[in-house]
């Protein structure tokens, strides 16, 4: 029997997931170890989001197994299902904040719904994730007057207050300045260090999930076609990977060819 | 042609479906949801205190062009004294619950409708399920419960502000003792008027509350539009089918009551 310590807390096995005829997913498998933080990467539209919101429960596979520190999401079983959100939390892209609540009422939210605690007991873990998250300061401001950092800090503080022990971060710096980017990597690599929750991010960043994950995943048609560790990642010759890994070299290598005036190869060719 | 008119049948038979089903959904998850009294009294609020003027204007309004026609068509048979009869009844029974259960519609259904829509749009009420929050729960239920109370009350502030207003055109304008209008009224107004009234608001406010958080809630379902027309199209939608049930609504249950 695996010892609990080592058995990942999230096991994936062969999820399907079907938009019509549009095949999204077609056998995705995923392991994410206790107190990690897992990074999936993968093209636009690879599925991606559709995968994290399999496993934050949002969207029903048509097919495959999740099982959480052990047991097994069936669609039938309410209780399970309550037990994995109430020790799960989900940052969306879009942050998904309530944007006619305070900052103070949007991390208070989850506690005054899911928990028994005082009102007192409420504000006062509410302005303690805001002081992690430093946003202590802007605790009356609506998400509407705060800048996109702020923002996402503020989801962030919102899923971390429940104290969870996974948080799935679905394409967290989306649209996102480099400076800003490597800002919410280092931002999610420190919280996680500190608050030693379990993390699954989706990105198509390659060097910033490089430097601040412990395992990487890559989605390509629907699968996982590699699992590793960042070095693994690097060093690996499949032609998947090398092509992902080695955009930017390519990039460099397609503009060189226009500005010898050379015709270009499509690449999916 | 038979296939054409099946199909819209099923479809027809396939949301009122959904729509009872996701009524009844929202009252079961609203038992034992934490701080359900703090929404109710929000909800209320956003039906009840928002709607009042448009409550009162159109109220007073109603009773002043009921009163003017009311004492025409009467004098012409001699009995302006009934005046207080007509408009107490015609509130009472129809208008009072019909055209304030049609304002709230139009200033807090309309809103409600827009706001699920774009908090669905905006992934809000996908948020809240992922928290392990029941958005039938949060967003819906306190909305529903609010308007089985409020809209009763503003149909009795409307028949209210309404005789007010036939006493004014009755009275004040057209020369009518102020007692023979207002003794008219005692008389026949009975306490099951009042009830119906009452039932009638009660049922409007559940169908047009539900028929806009519907809407709302499912603005990701619009067939015709995405993003900001599918909210605008919703929106549209539950005013049009709010409008039309409270009529036919008040239709059957005038049929069952008198």
């Amino acid at each position: 029997m695996a010892d609990a310590a080592t058995e990942p807390l999230l096991h994936v096995e062969g999820l399907h997931k079907r938009f019509g005829e549009h095949a999204v997913l077609a056998g995705a498998s995923l392991d994410v170890p206790r107190g990690r933080l897992v990074t999936v990467l993968g093209r636009s539209g690879a599925g991606k989001s559709v995968f994290l919101k399999c496993l934050a429960d949002v969207l029903q596979p048509d097919e495959g197994r999740i099982c959480f520190d052990g047991r097994e999401l069936k669609p039938g079983d309410a209780a399970v299902r309550a037990e994995f959100r109430r020790r799960c939390s989900f940052l969306f892209q879009s942050n998904a904040l309530f944007d006619s609540l305070t900052a103070l009422e949007n991390v208070a939210l989850p506690l005054e719904q899911t928990t028994d605690l005082s009102d007192k007991e409420i504000t006062e873990r509410s302005l303690e994730a805001l002081r992690q998250l430093e946003l202590d300061g802007h605790r009356d401001r609506y998400p509407g007057q705060m800048s996109g950092g702020m923002q996402k800090r503020l989801a962030l503080a919102r899923a971390i207050v429940t104290r969870p022990e996974l948080v799935l971060f679905d394409e967290p710096t989306a649209g996102l300045d480099p400076l800003r980017r490597n800002a919410v990597f280092a931002m999610i690599a420190k919280y996680q260090r500190q608050f030693g929750f379990t993390a699954v991010v989706v990105t198509h960043d390659v060097p910033e999930a490089l430097v601040a994950s412990d395992r990487v995943a890559l989605l390509d048609k629907g699968r996982m076609c590699f699992e590793g560790t960042p070095a693994e990642f690097s060093a690996s010759s499949d032609g998947v990977v090398c092509d992902f890994r080695d955009s930017t070299d390519a990039l460099g290598r397609t503009l060189a060819a226009i500005r010898r005036g050379e015709a270009l190869q499509p690449e999916d060719s | 042609m038979l296939r054409i008119v099946g199909r819209h049948t099923l479809s027809i038979v396939h949301a009122l479906g959904d729509f009872a089903l996701f009524i009844g959904r929202s009252f079961r998850a609203s038992v034992g949801s934490r701080k359900l009294g703090r929404r109710i009294v929000r909800a209320g609020f956003e039906q009840g205190a928002r709607c009042l003027p448009v409550i009162l204007i159109v109220g007073t309004f109603t009773g002043l062009v009921l009163g003017l026609q009311g004492y025409y068509v009467l004098n012409k048979f001699g009995s302006e004294g009934l005046l207080g009869t007509l408009v107490s009844l015609s509130l009472i029974r129809e208008m009072g619950p019909v055209l304030a259960a049609l304002m709230i519609v139009g200033q807090a259904g309309s809103a409600l409708a827009a706001e699920l829509g774009i908090q669905r749009n905006s992934e809000q009420i996908a948020a809240l399920e992922t928290m392990g929050v029941s958005s039938h729960a949060f967003l819906v239920a306190p909305r529903l419960i609010a308007s089985l109370l409020v809209y009763p009350m503003q149909a009795a502030l409307f028949v209210t502000v309404g005789l007010v207003g036939g006493s004014l055109s009755g009275s004040v304008l057209l020369g009518l003792e102020s007692g023979t209008y207002w003794s008219a009224v005692e008389r026949a107004v009975e306490s099951q008027d009042v009830r119906e009234c009452f039932a009638k608001a009660a049922v409007f406010g559940l169908l047009t509350i539900g028929l806009c958080a519907y809407h709302g809630f499912n603005a990701h379902r619009c067939r015709s539009a995405t993003g900001a027309q599918a909210v605008s199209a919703s929106t549209t939608r539950a005013v049009v089918q709010s409008c039309i049930i409270v009529l036919a609504a008040d239709y059957v249950i005038t049929s069952f009551l008198v």
